[in-house]
């Protein structure tokens, strides 16, 4: 008697093992908080520093346009006026999900509305296969084939932004497609079915009722598309010309933030002024990227009401 | 589950016995590595994979990364050799005094055009309005009518500061593209009608134009005697206590059979070949 109350009474093995699982997969993901949180205070307090320790002047970092940050101007303050880099960055990010959405939206409509078939048996392998290609090898394409003809279309080097959004474009379309996928994919089927037995036709159907539906997932891809190409260093590196300058034009060589910090990073001295300032460049960076993630949460959250 | 623990188990019990293989008792292997300038970098390799065949059981590990990734490793005693080709005082934020500077050999940076640019001279005042943005057409120097595009190095890096020490001469250069490594450079001077930029003189390939500055042509003999002037010292950093294999390699690297032999074939100049020296503070002086 005893023995069965106490077997009742005792935890069974597999709750145990559940208990202990559970256990495993609470730490795991407490650590990867920490890690984050860890990660970003570092990048905090290092890209601070340029302005709390050398003195740099926050409004000439938005505004300024001479990056020299181992000089110092008239009121001794190091000139670090990371505008070109601003410019350049969001430049580059916005001309190239300009370019990318409308075929990105073209294929994920062909995809799973007009041609659902034929549609994933031909372009799904091939969009996961642009994922698959290491962005040096973008770079170089964009070195041998996108600068050359830029340069005979608009005359110049080549080099610039028009050079990188071109680059860009490519390397987020399989971004903004597969998500688009899978937003056109969760509208639900009687919304296309009502929509036809009303008498509508298929382009119909798909503009006013699945684009429509699809919207908030629509945008959160084009937003993860954005966020990708803000990241991006090496591709837009090799083709945007790093010139620290305004850029005057699509085709003048210009720099982003990541190339920038790419390219000084190995030459800085660290805690040196010109290194604290690149770490600000970083922490600008993550803000942004943090600033994406959380336009896609609340897109997301409204998409679900 | 069950499987995946036990496959767990066995690769893990395999890796222990694989690393207990690599440190094997008996062999005293070592390894040192060298991290920085990437003009010094070939050598630098070179030298290391000699030294490997003479010593088999000495490893040097090379790194490019830039003069300044070179000093700043090495100050922090991350690494056992920081190459910088330029001088560890005139980089901000490194003491120079905690560090032992090995002079291993010269190297020569030079001007270099595209091949489409039909000019075989300039003198150094014309580079030098060439790169501060005075002079944009290669028309105002005898050339054709073409655009002047400038490619700089990214700040910091070793080359271009020989470069600003001994064209521009304290003048500030124009704002230009950057490129971080000399291959780009290579590449991008091979493409672009009308481009201008220097590399250090080992990377100059048979795509890229040399020029001639004050009609003097970039020759072992022309640096050593000075007539050559863009030129600098290429340093290996160490810290005060460096071990026995770093101090070994070192005095390999300027042996007069490694200097006459492999320096030479690579186009760096022997350190004892110079018939001039360079301080810090960029002065050149004969010996």
């Amino acid at each position: 008697m005893d023995s069965i109350a106490k077997k009742l009474q005792q935890r069974s093995l597999s709750a145990r093992i559940e208990r202990r699982g559970k256990l495993v997969t609470q730490c795991l993901t407490l650590l990867i908080v920490l890690l984050v949180l860890v990660i970003f205070a570092f990048i905090a307090t290092k890209g601070v520093a340029v302005f709390t320790k050398d003195r740099g002047n926050l409004w000439t970092f938005f505004t300024g346009s001479t990056w020299s940050p181992d000089k110092l101007d008239i009121h001794r303050r190091p000139l670090i006026g990371a505008l070109p880099m601003i410019v350049g960055s969001f430049s580059v990010t916005l001309l190239a999900v300009l370019l990318a959405t409308p075929f990105a939206l073209a294929a994920a409509i062909f995809m799973t509305e007009i041609a659902p078939k034929k549609g994933q048996q031909i372009l799904q392998p091939v969009i996961e296969l642009l994922v698959g290609i290491p962005s040096v090898v973008y770079g170089f394409i964009g070195l041998g084939v996108v600068v050359p003809f830029v340069q005979k279309l608009v005359g110049g080097s080549g080099f610039g932004i028009f050079a990188g959004a071109l680059v860009l474009f490519v390397m987020i379309l399989p971004t903004i497609t597969s998500m688009t996928v899978d937003a056109l994919k969760a509208v639900p089927r009687y919304y296309r079915e009502a929509s036809l037995a009303l008498g509508a036709t298929q382009w119909q159907t798909i503009y006013k009722v699945v684009l429509r539906a699809g919207t908030p997932g629509i945008m959160t891809a084009i937003i993860f598309g954005m966020s990708r190409a803000f990241g991006e260093a090496l591709a837009v590196q090799m083709v945007i010309g790093n010139a620290i300058l305004m850029p005057s034009s699509l085709a003048s060589p210009s720099t982003t933030l990541t190339s920038v910090l790419t390219m000084n990073m190995g030459n800085t001295i660290m805690k040196t002024t010109a290194n604290n300032a690149l770490w600000s460049l970083a922490l600008l960076l993550l803000i942004m990227a943090l600033f994406f993630n959380i336009v896609v949460k609340y897109i997301a959250r409204k998409g679900e009401l | 589950m069950k499987k995946l623990m036990q496959y767990l188990g066995v690769l893990g019990v395999g890796l222990l016995i694989l690393s207990g293989c690599a440190k094997s008792p008996g062999s005293k292997e070592q390894t040192i590595t060298a991290v920085g300038s990437s003009a010094l970098q070939p050598l630098v390799e070179a030298a290391g994979e000699n030294y490997n065949q003479i010593h088999p059981n000495a490893f040097v590990t090379v790194q490019g990364g830039g003069s300044g990734t070179g000093l700043s490793q090495i100050q922090q005693g991350a690494v056992a050799i920081g190459n910088s080709d330029v001088f560890a005082e005139q980089k901000k934020g490194i003491k120079a005094q905690n560090l032992i500077d090995h002079k291993v050999c010269v190297v020569a940076v030079v001007p270099v055009v595209n091949k489409q640019v039909a000019i075989k001279n300039l003198s150094l005042s014309q580079l030098q309005a060439i790169f501060a943005g005075e002079i944009t057409n290669w028309r105002e120097v005898g050339g054709p009518n073409l655009q002047i595009s400038l490619v700089n190095r990214a700040q910091g890096s070793g080359t271009r500061t020989v470069f600003e020490q001994q064209v521009m001469q304290g003048r500030t250069s124009k704002r230009a593209p950057e490129q971080d490594s000399s291959g780009m450079v290579r590449q991008i001077v091979k493409k672009t009608p009308g481009a201008i930029s220097y590399v250090a003189l080992p990377y100059l390939s048979s795509d890229l134009k040399p020029l001639t500055v004050d009609h003097v042509a970039v020759t072992a003999k022309n640096v050593q005697n000075n007539r050559w002037k863009i030129w600098s010292y290429e340093h290996m950093y160490t810290t005060k206590n460096l071990n026995q294999l770093t101090k070994d390699f070192i005095r390999y690297l300027l042996s007069d059979k490694f200097q006459q032999n492999e320096v030479r074939k690579m186009r760096y100049i022997p350190i004892k070949a110079m018939r001039y020296q360079q301080n810090a503070q960029g002065q050149t002086t004969k010996l």
